[in-house]
């Protein structure tokens, strides 16, 4: 790999620092964005990434520091400038119109005019022959006339490239746009990328797959706790050196297991199908176990869970729990079994964000927070009182809104609405997404004391430390098939990874 | 077990209390103190007092009855009303209900059944057309706004055929008094018993018990209601079915009043009961308001109206004001949130992250 000669950088920041409250998400942190080199932007969830996207893509405005284009200083007012200035972002998620066509989406806002047309009619012909001449140069097969909407997400990813491209973007920034691709598609989104860095094109990406960082990037920089470790080139360090770099502690402390005593089996999966989605899962989890499912973005592991929890039905199958098969498709039996379930997506399904702290506290035991009928405010601000204490909540009051909080306090809520229920299975998905370092040990201590006392828990996590560094058992889905069941001696990176890609069956 | 020591799982009170901050001395709670339910309380009173002061004949006893008389279906349509709303759907078939059950009301007596059989019958088919309003809204998923604009026509059909042009007058007498009568001198219907009693039920299922509770969560956030247990249709269900009774009975009520069963009775009325209901500060996405606020919401329309009436303002007048009060009661509550959402943000120390379906770890770095 040849490491260019840099010039000025295009796109720079220097010292910047941004809070939210008195969260400082970042600290003096510096950064050279360079024409015709990959960089790399490395740390873990919470330390800041997003952040400093969002800063040089023109969403946040640094509290202090400045963001420097080619050299000169520049005030962002909005993404609106950053694009203006030749910055463009792909997502994790790409943000399409799906019942548009590719060729629309790319020239959203900006269409072609027919130009001899009074009425200022969008040319059509010449939208699909620009749009063409982007995906030829980017290497890729897509049908500028076809909706949007059906696209994976890798061809997704493409279109966004092309707008990119068609906006002379000067700096294109990729936000873990691998998570939820394939193999083969990231080599070809790598293709891409590597061709732009060429033709002069400054790329700043950002993954947890540290291998990528190294197949990729010529600089990394990496941040811990909003602040900057490193600047540096990649042929300098080695993946020892980079995890070091990002984690900066013992990993131990971060996933404190203990030993359980595992019991008899809790909840039990046999052949669970539901048409399309996932076919013939069978496992079972036991009390005191700590089970992983593990997988990549879309192989069918929450829609397992919530088919469990009753929130989806399922198609063929059955659930037994603490010896008695489950009905289908209802949380209310679910939940009086002694089954609980925290959920992915913690705004959307684990809280109502408007309502205060003490009745999303309550909101799942409201029978036995009642008297005669009757709801009891003090039974019910009691409970939350002992729960908030409990799990150490950073609160102002309980009569709060649960949008006041943090991202990782209002996990705590969540996890703390569930456990108000005292479950004998808790489901957990994605426990510690987007929460920081410290309140993710806390979850973590949290599981590995509650497996200690007798819980049977199955946790759904996308981060693979994570899942090496809690579960006794991992399981393995693939494409909607649970493909691999690997002891905890067993599970190492590489296992639980090949297994995730379909690569091997173990 | 190793981790017996400071395990987050600890007892409460072996911890140390200090990480509930608390709210900094001398910041003014300005938002809990301005409530547009509160505001809209005190415009009654301060009306009810240009009223008693400076409108003739408002405070005779025959006019206040009048007013509560003419009122009284509108109020008791509300109290369910709210709770739908707040659960995040409505109900416009209401108005025709109220026709609906009038005219079965006046068909049955004509075909001679007794007074007290016909009118459970009515109440029941009252509930049978709120159960399919709701069956329609939670078993198919359509919009209730769509499928009661659709029962709304249909019911009013219903109700002409059922009675035709006829007006059906010749009900007992004492069933008569109950309807337009006054508690010994004073200004007060025998129907606002009936009301009040409805109204502290309703109060008390929606501030004070689980169902209420349910209600409000379901209309804040249908999916985190759901995944909490909370039997999201089955209560939906249950209140377009309390929705289709209570309107049976504001018909059964409005037939004795007026001792006239037409099927073209409270023709509009939906639009009268709505209007009071978001006047009183009740979000029409759903999750938040008060019944205290839908009833003064109620009663502000029911003063104005009233004092109008007495004024002298042309019928058409009269509308503009309504659609006035109604536009301002949609936009005021939404102002005032955003302004104190304004105060907030730079008062407050919290953040308040970014909501970005793109970026995963965006709440951890806020």
């Amino acid at each position: 790999m040849s490491t260019p000669v840099p010039g000025p950088p295009v796109l720079a920041l220097r010292g910047v620092g941004k809070s939210f409250g008195s969260v400082r998400a970042l600290q003096d942190v510096s950064l050279d964005l360079y024409a015709g080199e990959a960089h790399a932007l490395a740390g873990e969830n919470g330390a800041g990434k997003s952040t400093l996207i969002k800063t040089l893509a023109g969403v946040h405005r640094p509290d202090a520091g400045q963001v420097l284009l080619d050299g000169q200083p520049v005030a962002f007012a909005g993404p609106g400038d950053a694009r203006d200035a030749g910055v463009a972002v792909i997502y994790q998620e790409p943000t399409l119109f799906p019942d548009l066509s590719v060729a629309e989406n790319i020239f959203m806002g900006r269409q072609p005019r027919r130009p001899a047309s009074r009425l200022r009619r969008i040319d059509r012909r010449a939208m699909h022959t620009e749009a063409a001449a982007l995906f030829s140069r980017l290497g890729v097969t897509l049908n500028p006339t076809a909706p949007a909407r059906g696209l994976s997400i890798a061809d997704q990813q493409m279109v966004e490239i092309a707008k990119a491209l068609s906006l002379n973007t000067r700096v294109l920034i990729m936000d873990e746009p691998t998570a939820a691709l394939t193999p083969g598609e990231v080599n070809r989104l790598f293709a891409v990328a590597t061709a732009l860095r060429k033709e002069g094109a400054a790329v700043l990406f950002i993954s947890h797959r540290l291998e990528e960082v190294f197949a990729l990037c010529q600089r990394v920089t990496t941040l811990r706790d909003g602040r900057l470790v490193a600047s540096e080139l990649v042929a300098d360090l080695t993946p020892d050196d980079l995890v070091r770099r990002m984690v900066g502690r013992h990993l131990d402390t971060l996933y404190p297991k203990a030993e359980a005593q595992i019991g008899d089996v809790a909840l039990e999966a046999e052949r669970l199908t539901r048409e399309g989605v996932f076919t013939d899962v069978s496992f079972q989890v036991r009390r005191g176990e700590i089970v992983a499912l593990a997988g990549l973005i879309g192989a069918g592991r929450t829609e397992v869970a919530r088919a469990i929890f009753g929130v989806d039905r399922w198609d063929a199958g059955r659930v037994v729990l603490g010896g008695t098969d489950l009905p289908a498709a209802s949380p209310t039996a679910a939940m009086a079994g002694g089954l609980a379930l925290v959920p992915e997506d913690r705004r959307a399904q684990g809280l109502v964000m408007d309502a205060s702290i003490e009745r999303n506290l309550g909101l799942t035991r409201l029978r036995t927070l009642s008297h005669a009928g009757l709801m009891s405010r003090r039974r019910e601000r009691n409970q939350a009182a002992d729960w908030a204490l409990r799990l150490r909540l950073k609160y102002a009051r309980l009569s709060d809104a649960v949008a006041m909080l943090s991202g990782g306090n209002q996990q705590k809520v969540v996890l703390a609405k569930w456990l108000a229920t005292e479950p004998k299975v808790l489901i957990v998905d994605e426990p510690t997404r987007g929460i920081d370092v410290g309140t993710k040990a806390e979850v973590h201590r949290l599981l590995s004391e509650l497996a200690g006392r007798g819980l049977a828990v199955l946790m759904i996590s996308s981060d693979l430390p994570e899942v090496l560094g809690m579960a006794d058992r991992v399981l393995v889905m693939h494409e909607g098939r649970l493909v691999a069941e690997i002891s905890r001696a067993e599970a190492t990176e590489e296992t639980v990874m090949s297994a995730a890609t379909g690569q091997v069956r173990v | 077990m190793a981790e017996s020591t400071s395990t987050p799982v600890a007892e409460a009170g072996t911890e140390p209390r200090g990480t509930a901050r608390h709210g900094r001395p001398g910041t003014l709670r300005l938002g809990a103190l301005v409530r547009w339910d509160t505001v809209v309380a005190l415009l009654v009173v301060v009306v009810l007092i240009y009223g008693f002061a400076g409108v003739a004949n408002f405070g005779s006893a025959i006019n206040l009855s009048f007013l509560i008389g003419n009122t009284i279906a509108v109020a008791m349509v509300a109290l369910p009303m709210t709770m739908l709303v707040v659960a995040g759907e409505v109900d416009l078939s209401v108005g025709s209900m109220v026709g609906l059950s009038s005219a079965l009301m006046g068909a049955l007596w004509n075909a001679n059944w007794p007074i007290d059989y016909l009118i459970v019958f009515c109440l029941l088919a009252g509930a049978v057309g709120g159960l399919l309003n709701g069956w329609l809204v939670t078993r198919l998923g359509l919009p209730s706004l769509a499928v009661t604009i659709g029962t709304l026509a249909a019911y009013r059909g219903l109700a002409q055929i059922i009675l035709g042009a006829n007006a059906v007058t010749d009900f007992p007498q004492n069933y008569l008094n109950f309807g337009a009568g006054r508690i010994g001198s004073t200004f007060i219907p025998y129907t606002f018993i009936l009301y009040a009693v409805l109204l502290i039920a309703a109060a008390v299922v929606l501030h004070a018990t689980p169902i209420g509770r349910s209600l409000f969560a379901i209309g804040a956030n249908r999916e985190a209601a759901f995944f909490a247990g909370i039997r999201v249709k089955r209560l939906k269900l249950a209140m377009f079915v309390l929705t289709g009774l209570i309107s049976a009975l504001a018909g059964v009520i409005w037939t004795l009043h007026y001792a006239s069963a037409r099927y073209d009775n409270a023709t509009g009325l939906e639009l009268s009961v709505i209007a009071a209901v978001l006047l009183g500060g009740v979000d029409f996405d759903g999750g938040k308001g008060t019944l205290c606020g839908a009833v003064a919401g109620v009663a502000l329309l029911g003063v104005l109206q009233n004092l109008m009436s007495l004024s002298d303002v042309s019928a058409q007048s009269q509308t503009v004001v309504t659609g006035a009060l109604l536009v301002i009661s949609v936009l005021g509550p939404r102002v005032a949130r955003q302004v104190r959402e304004v105060v907030r943000r730079r008062r407050s120390a919290t953040a308040v992250p970014v909501a970005t379906a793109s970026a995963p770890d965006v709440a951890g770095d806020a």
